[in-house]
């Protein structure tokens, strides 16, 4: 076994404790562990059991807690309250939610495929956990530190596509799958520019492995990449299926969505999913952008990191309350006509800069800085203009263009106002020869 | 589909993120700590001395106050206020329902009745249940024997127990609203608060003038 | 090698979150582009023309709250002036203010609710709904405090309403009115620059002036095409010949021109409500009941009454045979016949664009099917 495993500190207290003199703990100065020698593979399971235990939890319950938190904000934003009545504050609104989920019927459609009806909703969430086992939510608080780190975020988050279109097909719903084929095409036209907007940052660090992408960002690489940033922000909204990409959860676009036949808890894991996938983009856009759990001193590293994750789900939910839907054709136009020539802008601006400066220093990274914002503001105000804004600044009528008059000024005659008698009008009418059934009256 | 539009839509939505919620939480609102104890009318430190259980409620966010709706005087709502002492069955407001709804049910009392004596009402029964309280039977009431009231927590489980009896008329708290009744208005009378027992002090909402019930009673008989 | 393709016929149903009220719409399209569109109404049909004839004048108007259940107080507006005109009635001068104010006031919740609804249909997820939501249950709280009840108002009766506004109530309206303008403000600046709506709403279900006239269409829907048709200019009731307010049109004729001609027909309201203020004179609300019995009896005849309602024009066409119900009322519902283009809208456009269009006709399914 690799002793490198060893450098985490989370598995290094739990495995050495348990195992005592293997040979990696001696070196460390751990003498005698709890079970005797020779059962190292034991300590490895437990540590291992614990670890995925202990992310596993977390991670279901910060997804509880954002539950709660999002439609808390939903209701800031509409200045309403949100739930504020199961539990204090609300908090066990979530546990609500699930009750009621888990007691409905769970249906199966007569022409559904049904292994592949009930795995769909374990392949949308099993990659959603499986992103959290390389992000560090601290000084040594991590399942594993690949150094392909980046590599493997970006290929775990692809899987979802498959189980959309595995969901939709075992439905045997033809409408679902003509909406799980919009929400393909969103998902892959997407991936491409959230891959290539981490070039950008993967060049600054020198590698893929998150650890030492964080231990690269002296500034945060908020600062040092907008384009990235703007473009990779854009691009995990859309993947995530989020409003302004919502159309296919949407209610009031075609009647049934891929997931129209999924009741009870395979709907609720597929929920489930959603907010994880929310916490492990918010999660990544934190280590990647924010310098992760960097911060000062005296406030612990896991605080840094639950505060800048906090603030990313704000934003996330902020957009996500604020604007309408894009058509589907708007939304694969403005990935491949829009955001995959920021990316492309973005890798060649940075290339140039690392080629000049390999080894960027803090100061280095600051005119980096410096040089990458005019660029940034250029290219996303030509991208706007080349998606087409123009013309959409006269929203007052145009003063040339012909506006049709109807001939008169006023009907003369047929304004009803305090008149004591029966108008002309209504006079003329009774007396043709349809109405000569009703008899005249005076006033 | 990028510009400069969308920054000022996020400026809306945060400036609005920061106004108090216009949510009105009827019919009660939880409260923390201070707020449970200026409901009890304590200081604070007293009420978590006096009442410890209900302090550790309040922390924990289950204490709950009441709130009240802010409604107008003329609020149409799902009840009425009859005063029988006024009512001479003319059924008028039977007369008037779009619905046809009440039922008006009297008996002379005598076979000889004198000028001035009134009918007996034996029944007068309002269908709350297909009522639209829309008011037109208040409208016609010429003697304000009928007024609309205020509440509108009438729901019951039992579709007949929305048929509302002579005698629960009687018996109900005679909140009458000003719909229709501007002599209520007048005497700046709050239906939330304060209740019309006596019937004298119903008025009448069309009273002919002095000089026009001397001409009719007086001068022309 | 061509493609081939097959349409899908999909069945929008009764109960659906975005078609405003119990409609269906069965929908054939192929791929994205929709080819065939067929409504099917009738799920709300009361039978309320049917009803009138048994029912009194007065009675009636509590049916005609019930029929464009958005704009009660303008379907009464309405109605009484087609029964002052049969009966020959006189209204009162304070009558008639306080009915156009209120009208007006019915005007801008209307608008405020298909701006709203459209936002909701264009995905917005509630936001400006709530917005323009919130502003309006201030307008009901003022209708409130006229007349009792918030939405059912029946507040008119033959010769002018049936009571007078409190104290208080002019205070609340002033204030009420700087709150509209500054909810409208604020909606503006979140959508009417907004490049998401822009691109969802512009150019879309664009309708030319001639088949709009041809097909009867008026109300917003014709003044976003450039046609000068408000009846309030044109055939003026009431008292608006008394009063000036800009007429409000745009050229485009497309899903954001109908809805910027609603915003700004909101604002133009609210101007019209300060000028009557201003111009109001104490007096009797309705006439003494000397003049106009309780039970009015119209001499036989007929009328028809036309006015502009906030989704075009609304007429009531009243047949009396001498008695105290009518003969025959016959309701002119705009929303009906702004309903008949739908297709035209429709066929040939994009399916995401289908509610979008839906939802700028503005429908009220209460009176599509009265």
């Amino acid at each position: 076994m690799d002793p490198a495993f060893l450098d985490n500190s989370l598995w290094r207290n739990i495995y050495c404790n348990l195992a005592g003199d293997s040979a990696g703990c001696a070196a460390r100065e751990y003498s005698a562990g709890m079970l005797p020698t020779g059962m190292e593979w034991l300590a490895f399971a437990l540590a291992a059991a614990a670890i995925i235990g202990l992310f596993v939890n977390g991670v279901l319950g910060g997804v509880i807690v954002l539950i709660w938190g999002e439609r808390r904000l939903f209701g800031r934003f509409q200045t309403r309250t949100g739930p504020n009545r199961w539990g204090p504050f609300g908090l066990l609104t979530p546990v609500a939610d699930a009750i009621k989920t888990m007691f409905k019927e769970d249906v199966v459609p007569k022409d559904a495929d049904r292994i592949l009806f009930n795995l769909a909703p374990v392949m949308i969430a099993a990659p959603a956990l499986l992103v959290f086992s390389v992000i560090p939510f601290g000084v040594g608080t991590y399942v594993a530190d690949l150094n392909v780190g980046v590599l493997f975020i970006m290929a775990v988050t692809s899987l979802t596509t498959l189980a959309v279109l595995t969901a939709a097909w075992s439905s045997g719903n033809r409408i679902a799958i003509l909406s799980a084929f919009r929400s393909v095409a969103l998902l892959i036209s997407y991936e491409i520019p959230m891959a290539l907007a981490l070039v950008g940052v993967i060049m600054l660090a020198g590698s893929m492995s998150l650890g030492q992408i964080i231990g690269a960002q002296s500034i945060p690489f908020i600062l040092v990449q907008p384009l990235a940033v703007f473009v990779f922000f854009i691009a995990a909204m859309a993947e995530m299926a989020r409003a302004p990409f919502d159309l296919t959860e949407a209610e009031s676009e075609l009647a049934a969505g891929y997931l129209n036949d999924y009741a009870s808890m395979k709907f609720g894991i597929f929920f489930l999913a959603e907010f994880m996938a929310e916490i492990s983009t918010s999660a990544i856009i934190t280590v990647l952008f924010l310098s992760g759990w960097r911060g000062w001193e005296p406030v612990p590293s896991h605080l840094w990191f639950g505060a800048k994750l906090i603030l990313v789900l704000f934003v996330i939910i902020w957009f996500r309350m604020t604007l309408p839907r894009l058509r589907i054709d708007q939304v694969l136009k403005l990935a491949w006509k829009g955001l995959f020539e920021l990316t492309l802008i973005n890798i060649i601006v940075t290339a140039v800069l690392i080629a000049i400066w390999p080894e960027p220093t803090t100061t280095r990274l600051w005119i980096m800085a410096a040089v990458n914002w005019p660029v940034a503001i250029i290219s996303i105000w030509a991208v706007s203009k080349l998606l087409g804004t123009s013309g959409y600044d006269d929203t007052e009528p145009d003063s040339d263009a012909p506006v049709y008059p109807v001939a008169t000024e006023q009907i003369p005659g047929s304004a009803v106002h305090i008149s004591g008698v029966t108008g002309p009008d209504t006079q003329a009418r009774m007396s043709s020869p349809a109405n000569s059934h009703i008899e005249q009256g005076g006033n | 589909m990028i510009g400069l539009g969308l920054p000022r839509g996020f400026l809306v939505t945060l400036k609005n993120f920061v106004r108090a919620p216009v949510t009105v939480q009827y019919p009660d609102r939880h409260v923390g700590l201070f707020g449970a104890a200026k409901e009890a009318g304590m200081n604070p430190f007293r009420f978590v001395v006096k009442r410890p259980v209900d302090s550790i409620k309040a922390i924990a966010g289950l204490a709950t106050v009441p709130v009240a709706l802010e409604q107008s005087p003329r609020f149409r709502g799902n009840e009425f206020t009859f005063y029988e002492d006024r009512c001479t069955a003319c059924a008028s407001c039977a007369k008037y329902c779009p619905l046809g709804i009440i039922e008006i049910v009297s008996v002379p009392g005598k076979i000889d009745a004198q000028e001035g004596e009134s009918y007996k009402l034996e029944v007068f029964d309002i269908d709350i249940g297909r009522c639209m309280f829309c008011g037109l039977c208040v409208e016609a009431c010429p003697y304000d024997a009928l007024h609309m009231g205020t509440k509108f927590e009438r729901s019951t489980y039992v579709r007949d127990e929305l048929i509302v009896t002579l005698d629960e008329l009687n018996a109900a708290e005679k909140k009458p609203s000003s719909f229709y009744r501007p002599q209520f208005e007048e005497n700046a009378f709050d239906p939330y608060t304060e209740t019309v027992d006596d019937h004298y002090d119903a008025g009448r909402h069309e009273r002919p003038s002095d000089e026009d019930l001397k001409k009719k009673w007086v001068d022309e008989r | 090698m061509a493609i081939k393709t097959q349409p899908v016929t999909v069945n929008l149903g009764p109960q659906h979150p975005s078609t405003h009220g119990v409609f269906r719409l069965r929908v054939m399209f192929d791929g994205e582009e929709i080819v065939d569109v067929e409504p099917v109404f009738g799920y709300l049909h009361r039978g309320s023309e049917k009803l009138a004839e048994e029912r009194t004048y007065t009675q009636i108007v509590t049916l005609t709250d019930r029929m464009d259940y958005v704009s009660p107080m303008l379907n009464n507006q309405a109605y009484m002036l087609a029964v002052e005109k049969l009966a020959g009635i006189e209204p009162t001068q304070r009558g008639v203010w306080l009915r156009m104010i209120a009208a007006e006031l019915q005007r801008i919740a209307s608008h405020l609710v298909a701006t709203g609804f459209l936002l909701q249909d264009l995905g917005a997820l509630g936001t400006p709904l709530i917005y323009a939501m919130r502003e309006r249950e201030n307008i009901l709280d003022l209708f409130e405090m006229l007349c009792g009840a918030r939405i059912t108002n029946s507040y008119l009766r033959p010769g002018g309403v049936f009571m007078d506004a409190p104290t208080g109530f002019w205070l609340a309206l002033d204030r009420e009115l700087v709150d509209i303008v500054n909810t409208l403000d604020e909606l503006e600046e979140y959508l009417s620059g907004n490049e998401i709506v822009f691109s969802r709403t512009k150019g879309t279900a664009v309708l030319a002036p001639e088949l709009l006239i041809n097909a009867s269409i008026t109300g917003p829907m014709l003044r976003a095409s450039g046609v000068d048709w408000d009846l309030r200019h044109r055939n003026p009731y009431d008292y608006y010949d008394r009063i000036e307010f800009k007429r409000i049109l745009h050229t485009a004729s497309d899903n954001y021109a109908r809805y910027w001609v609603r915003v700004q027909e909101a604002r133009e309201s609210v101007n019209i409500i300060r000028q009557c203020v201003a111009q109001i004179e104490p007096g009797p609300v309705r006439p003494s009941f000397d003049d106009v019995p309780r039970l009015i009896r119209p001499p036989k005849g007929d009328a028809y009454v036309a006015i502009e309602g906030s989704k075009g024009e609304l007429g009531f066409y009243l047949v009396s045979d001498g008695g105290i119900a009518p003969y025959r009322m016959h309701v002119r519902a705009p929303s009906l016949i702004n309903l008949t283009l739908l297709r035209d809208m429709l066929i040939g456009g994009l399916f995401g664009d289908l509610f979008v269009s839906f939802g700028s006709v503005d429908l009220n399914m209460g009176e599509v099917d009265r």
